[in-house]
């Protein structure tokens, strides 16, 4: 359960980093992705997936949440 | 000589990696590649901030070195106490050249060495009592100092001292912050966890010490240089260029910097970060706690400075954006002057790199300016993200090694035959014994500033009194038995 860091870039999209992993991805798809709801699974542009609870409300940007990695889209 | 192609770079590096053994090949070859711009991301052909491999000479430095040495070090009106034996801060004194502007010893410390200098008791019964008493003598001999930092050396994390319940003690004594840094050397693979660890450090004890108190009169031009550590006076270079274009720089982090100034960064609009590897960590934290956005920029050389201006502006209102482009255009008679006069004497010079953490990537653009071309480069605890970085900013087929140890990269030089080497103190000499001009990019050999426009002309003129000197023809190396007289002469007497 790494603890994710998310913010919107100046395009609008999704921007992850895992700190201790140095990784910094840009999201390709969130599943809930709706004013009133927000999670589910997350695609990243390097093929890995992540799992976020979903939410009733959108996050607050940016702001560090726990996620599930799904799959290392290696 | 001709360029490498991408097949000769490939042997070049498979040549190199032969004479380790098979475990230690097999590490290495992750950490040496040939660049390839199509590569999206470099945990592809790269590996990095590993733990180097036992045996081979590296160059990186401890995680003290990182917090004490880089981070904390350059806050002046601060006393950092080197928290263990003395030599880990005797050794590395002033070695940086943070310049600031102070009267040292009285209300400025930068070069300065305090230590609590560890002896064979104070590892056997404890070093707390001892630290508790140092802080008073420092409030008594130096009344002006506005915080201490207590900077940990590797004995402190092995004997288990309590180093926060002293240092919260003290706080409440002399009211003024005491900030306890775990940074003991032993941590992490290289220096960069010390960076963390210091930037945690300040979110922890620093950063929120102002939270709710709104005496500080803002504007909505406020902005903070992050990751400046004024080496040869470089955010001074930056900073009247942020200034005339009508910014206000609130904090310079940590080079000419203050803890007053660090505690008012959360009220600025936006965070500038110069060397991202050192202080993106408190740049992400203020931008979820405080919700100020960061960007990086480059100051190196006048195309990446312009470049950074207008990023820079475009965060601003068209006031500032007018006040960049008029900045840019200022100077221009300047910089071309500059590239007019030494671009005929550099063009198409070869610059192998090897610097620490954010240099391999950010001083290119400046090479180019010069018409000089990086064929190597490479970070002593660059990380993936900095990677990720510096393939765009490098052409194609050109070599990149992280953490490349003292053999190969001597090997590679000597086959890749730069014109220059740009890189650390430890490897100055093993190259300019063999003929090579170099120059030392970590505190510029003694000179500088390298940023901003006034920076530029320095570096510039650094490179070409360097590359240009004649004294390179007059050295021979030992193996290179020819008909030199002076080799002739010795040989006979
Ligand atoms: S590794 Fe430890 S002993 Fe060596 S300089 Fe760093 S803190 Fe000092």
């Amino acid at each position: 359960m790494p603890s994710v860091m998310l913010k919107k870039n100046t395009e609008g999209k999704l921007v992850f980093y895992v700190p201790k992993k140095d990784l910094e991805e840009v999201a390709e798809s969130i599943e809930f992705d709706k004013p009133d709801k927000w999670g589910g699974e997350v695609l990243l542009s390097d093929g890995s997936k992540y799992y976020f609870e979903p939410m009733d409300e959108q996050p607050d940007f940016p702001i560090t949440l726990r996620a599930k990695r799904l799959d290392s889209g290696e | 000589m001709a360029a490498l192609t991408r097949e000769e770079t490939e042997a070049l590096i498979q040549e190199v990696l032969e004479v380790y053994p098979e475990q230690a090949r097999k590490d290495r070859a992750k950490h040496l590649a040939v660049n390839d711009q199509s590569v999206e991301k470099s945990n592809k052909c790269i590996t990095s901030n590993r733990k180097s491999q036992p045996g081979v000479m590296t160059i990186r430095g401890c995680a003290y070195a990182g917090s004490k040495g880089v981070v904390w070090g350059p806050i002046k009106d601060m006393i950092h106490i080197s928290h263990g034996p003395v030599g880990c801060g005797q050794y590395s004194r002033a070695g940086r050249r943070n310049y600031y502007v102070g009267t040292t010893g009285v209300n400025a410390f930068g070069t300065m060495n305090f230590t609590s200098d560890f002896q064979e008791k104070d590892i056997v019964f404890g070093g707390d009592k001892k630290l508790a008493k140092i802080m008073h003598e420092i409030e008594e001999l130096f009344p002006l100092n506005k915080g201490i930092s207590i900077q940990s050396e590797c004995p402190i994390g092995l004997i288990g001292d309590d180093i926060e319940a002293v240092a919260k003690k003290a706080n409440k004594e002399i009211g003024k912050p005491v900030v306890p840094v775990r940074c003991e050397g032993f941590r992490g693979v290289s220096q960069s966890l010390g960076h963390h660890i210091a930037n945690d450090a300040i979110r922890d004890w620093v950063l929120e010490n102002r939270d709710g108190d709104d005496s500080f009169p803002t504007t909505p031009y406020d902005v903070a240089v992050i990751g400046d550590y004024n080496i040869g006076g470089d955010a001074w270079a930056s900073r009247t260029l942020l200034e005339e274009m009508g910014l206000r720089v609130v904090a310079q982090w940590s080079g000419d910097g203050t803890i007053a100034e660090m505690e008012k960064t959360p009220k600025v609009k936006l965070n500038l970060i110069h060397c991202y590897r050192s202080m993106n960590y408190i740049a992400r934290h203020m931008e979820e706690k405080y919700k100020i956005p960061w960007i990086e920029y480059n100051f190196f050389g006048p195309t990446k400075i312009a470049e950074s201006l207008r990023k820079i502006a475009s965060h601003f209102d068209e006031t500032i954006m007018a006040g960049a482009e008029k900045v840019i255009l200022k100077y221009q008679a300047e910089y071309d002057a500059v590239i007019a006069k030494y671009k005929p004497r550099l063009q198409g010079k070869r610059v192998m790199l090897y610097v620490g953490g954010l240099r391999p990537r950010h001083v290119i653009g400046a090479y180019e300016d010069l018409g000089m071309e990086v064929v190597g480069t490479g970070y002593e605890f660059g990380h993936n993200d900095d990677y990720d970085r510096t393939i765009k900013e490098m052409g194609n087929a050109t070599l990149i090694y992280d953490d490349v140890t003292g053999y190969e990269f001597e090997e590679f030089v000597k086959r890749v035959q730069p014109d220059l080497i740009g890189s650390g103190i430890k490897e100055k000499y093993i190259f300019q014994k063999m003929g090579i001009p170099f120059r030392q990019m970590h505190s510029w050999d003694y000179s500088g500033p390298y940023h901003g426009y006034d920076g530029f002309a320095i570096f510039a003129r650094d490179m070409d009194m360097t590359l240009n000197n004649p004294c390179w023809k007059q050295v021979k190396v030992p193996w290179k038995k020819d008909e030199s007289p002076s080799i002739a002469i010795a040989a006979s007497a």
